[in-house]
């Protein structure tokens, strides 16, 4: 299979401020978000990376999706550098995360134009794009209606659209179904798992077992910034399930142990 | 994707324009409050300047002569009196004046045989002079005003009793033309303003679209599509710049206008005295100094971490900005080589002093507009740089 998304010795830290020093009550100066990190996602996979909060998920996606920059080792997708050439990397992928809102003056209808204009997708294609994702997620006849009038399940219904709205052949989704009702986390599931039969290469963060279960082929387990375990689903929840195995892991990271 | 950068400017357009509160308090409000406040400003000068010309000095005097009732009895001046005499008068006229409770405004006493103590008098003596009493009240404007006119006619009398010249009786003596008079008062309102109302239209807009957006998280979202960071800050600067400008000659015109009317004499000053190459030369000033300032608070609000602390920012440069204009003000601080108007801001200042005083100097101004553009290329780069770093687009 070919290896799409190649993530290569990541390492990410950010100065903690005296006053952030004061709140953790550390006296570290630096705190390491990300410590040499590595793992492909392979053509037509679902990735998940499962950590707590905290243990790096974001600033991985992050640096994958080229918004900041890492401070050792680079991401390749599908062969292009992050670190060498951002702004193709931007034009390969879909990068959806809770952090990025849409602003809620404008209309789903514009925004979709809008991005779609960003990202060189040409009028009719974009114009057909629309139909069919708006349909799909019961967007149409709120299309004219401003997204500060929307719901939350529909703003994120909305921008779950926009980041895709190029077809872009790698999709990184950051907590896709953090604080959605249950109806709108199927609906978002269904769609990644409609996205996977298209043969598009997913990576998905989360903390959420059920999701990872549901969608993903293999998993990588963050620990404080560090690749604990990667493997194929199949393998990790061989004798265990995906929660019990991630609690011993931790536990025997951490050295603590868990009531289960 | 060359196009991106008009995808973000007509996005940001499109934000101000169909935002009706925003065009209203933006565009329309400045120019019309402006009208409406220098213009009723004019009208209050106006009526109070006739009020004052209709107002008489009702007067109590004590120990009137001759000469002096002769002198004051004539119609044409703003005074009418009636005599007190004995000191039990004049103490009842005083406590009365002093409790504000007299229908007269002031309390006069002369000397007794006053025609003959001047005639008598010698400067050379060396004795004091013989001495007038003006009693008034502070506190009472009418008084106040009773007061001035009185101590001037006084004087004036005073100077008549040894009269050895005149200056300007009758005739036209004040030189300056109406062009003259228009341009003075132009230059040295103008400018100030116009920084002003420049400024405040970029306050208006600039942090909202540049702080806002981080504050929002929106900007993320724009940085993870392939626009080009250069193609942001551009898309940014020049739909902002459009804006102000907009904004800032709806505020001109609300000023030109009616500064005439401020001033208390429409005919006599109005902006008929300018030119169309004038008006072309302001253009030229004001579209170069609006991109400055917009890249400027651009800037600031992508160094802010939302839009209050960004206001919070702008505003002691926009008083810095202000006391620039103050320079018009100040004629040794007009300079007028031009190594001067490198200096950004104060560039556009005096450039507008000239214009208003009809003082063109076209190198100046060519100074200035290429200076301008390439401070504000500077900004556009420096506001890519921004846009490019993390530490300034994602702290918290």
């Amino acid at each position: 299979m070919k290896e799409l998304l190649q993530v290569r010795d990541l390492k990410k830290t950010f100065k903690i401020s005296a006053k952030q020093q004061k709140i953790q009550k550390t006296k570290e100066k630096v705190k390491v978000a990300v410590n040499h990190l590595t793992f492909t996602a392979y053509q037509g996979e679902v990735f998940g990376l499962l950590g707590s909060n905290g243990a790096g998920k974001t600033t991985t996606l992050r640096m994958m999706a080229s918004l900041i920059t890492p401070d050792e080792g680079d991401v390749l997708v599908d062969g292009t550098s992050v670190a060498k050439d951002p702004a193709k990397v931007r034009s390969k992928i879909g990068f959806l995360t809770s952090e990025l809102k849409l602003e809620e003056f404008f209309t789903p209808n514009y925004l979709f134009d809008f991005f779609a204009e960003l990202h060189g997708v040409e009028k009719g294609t974009a114009e057909k794009r629309k139909q069919k994702l708006f349909d799909k997620f019961q967007i149409s006849e709120f299309a004219e209606v401003k997204v500060a009038n929307l719901s939350t399940g529909m703003k994120q219904k909305v921008s779950l659209v926009i980041s895709i709205v190029h077809d872009p052949d790698i999709i990184i989704f950051d907590e896709p179904t953090n604080g959605l009702d249950v109806l709108t986390a199927k609906v978002v599931t269904d769609f990644l798992l409609e996205l996977k039969a298209q043969g598009k290469t997913i990576v998905v963060s989360t903390h959420i077992f059920s999701l990872i279960e549901k969608i993903c082929d293999r998993v990588g387990i963050i620990i404080d910034g560090s690749m604990a375990v990667c493997d194929t689903l199949e393998n990790l929840t061989k004798d265990k399930s995906l929660e019990e195995k991630f609690f011993d892991i931790y536990a025997e990271r951490a050295g603590e142990s868990y009531e289960k | 994707m060359k196009s991106n950068m008009m995808t973000v400017m007509k996005k940001e357009l499109r934000r101000f324009f169909t935002d009706r509160r925003m065009v209203l308090t933006t565009l329309l409000m400045p120019g019309l409050m402006i009208y409406l406040l220098y213009s009723l400003m004019g009208q209050g000068f106006a009526s109070q300047s006739s009020d004052s010309e209709d107002f008489k000095a009702k007067i109590q005097v004590m120990s009137l002569s001759d000469n002096m009732r002769f002198w004051l009895d004539q119609d044409s001046l703003p005074v009418e009196f009636t005599e007190i005499s004995g000191e039990q008068e004049k103490e009842k006229a005083l406590e009365a004046l002093g409790n504000q409770d007299s229908e007269y405004h002031l309390v006069v006493c002369f000397p007794e045989n006053f025609d003959q103590l001047i005639t008598e008098y010698e400067v050379s003596s060396g004795l004091p002079a013989p001495m007038v009493e003006v009693y008034y009240n502070s506190s009472n404007t009418d008084s106040q005003s009773a007061y001035r006119i009185v101590t001037e006619l006084l004087n004036s009398y005073e100077s008549a009793m040894a009269n050895k010249f005149d200056v300007n009786v009758g005739g036209e003596y004040d030189l300056a033309s109406e062009e003259d008079i228009s341009a003075q008062v132009f230059s040295m309102m103008v400018p100030m303003l116009m920084m002003a109302f420049l400024f405040s239209g970029c306050m208006a807009i600039a942090p909202e679209s540049i702080a806002g957006e981080k504050e929002r998280g929106t900007i993320a979202t724009l940085l993870v599509t392939p626009l080009k960071r250069s193609h942001l800050a551009m898309g940014k600067v020049i739909s902002l710049s459009i804006i102000a400008i907009l904004s800032g000659l709806s505020s001109f015109l609300g000023m030109m206008l009616s500064l005439p009317k401020l001033m208390g004499d429409g005919e006599l000053i109005n902006a008929n005295v300018y030119g169309m190459q004038d008006y072309l030369m302001l253009l030229l000033v004001i579209l170069s100094t609006v991109l400055v300032i917009v890249a400027l608070v651009s800037i600031v609000s992508a160094f802010a971490k939302n839009v209050k602390e960004a206001t919070g920012w702008v505003t002691p440069i926009m008083i810095v900005s202000m006391l620039l204009g103050v320079t018009s003000m100040v004629e040794s601080l007009c300079k007028t080589e031009p190594v001067w108007f490198f200096i950004p801001l104060y560039n556009s200042v005096q450039c507008m002093n000239a214009i208003f005083s009809l003082n063109t100097d076209m190198v100046n101004i060519a100074v200035t507009v290429a200076a301008n553009i390439c401070y504000a290329g500077i900004g556009v780069v420096v506001l890519t740089k921004m846009f490019d770093s993390e530490k300034v687009m994602f702290s918290k």
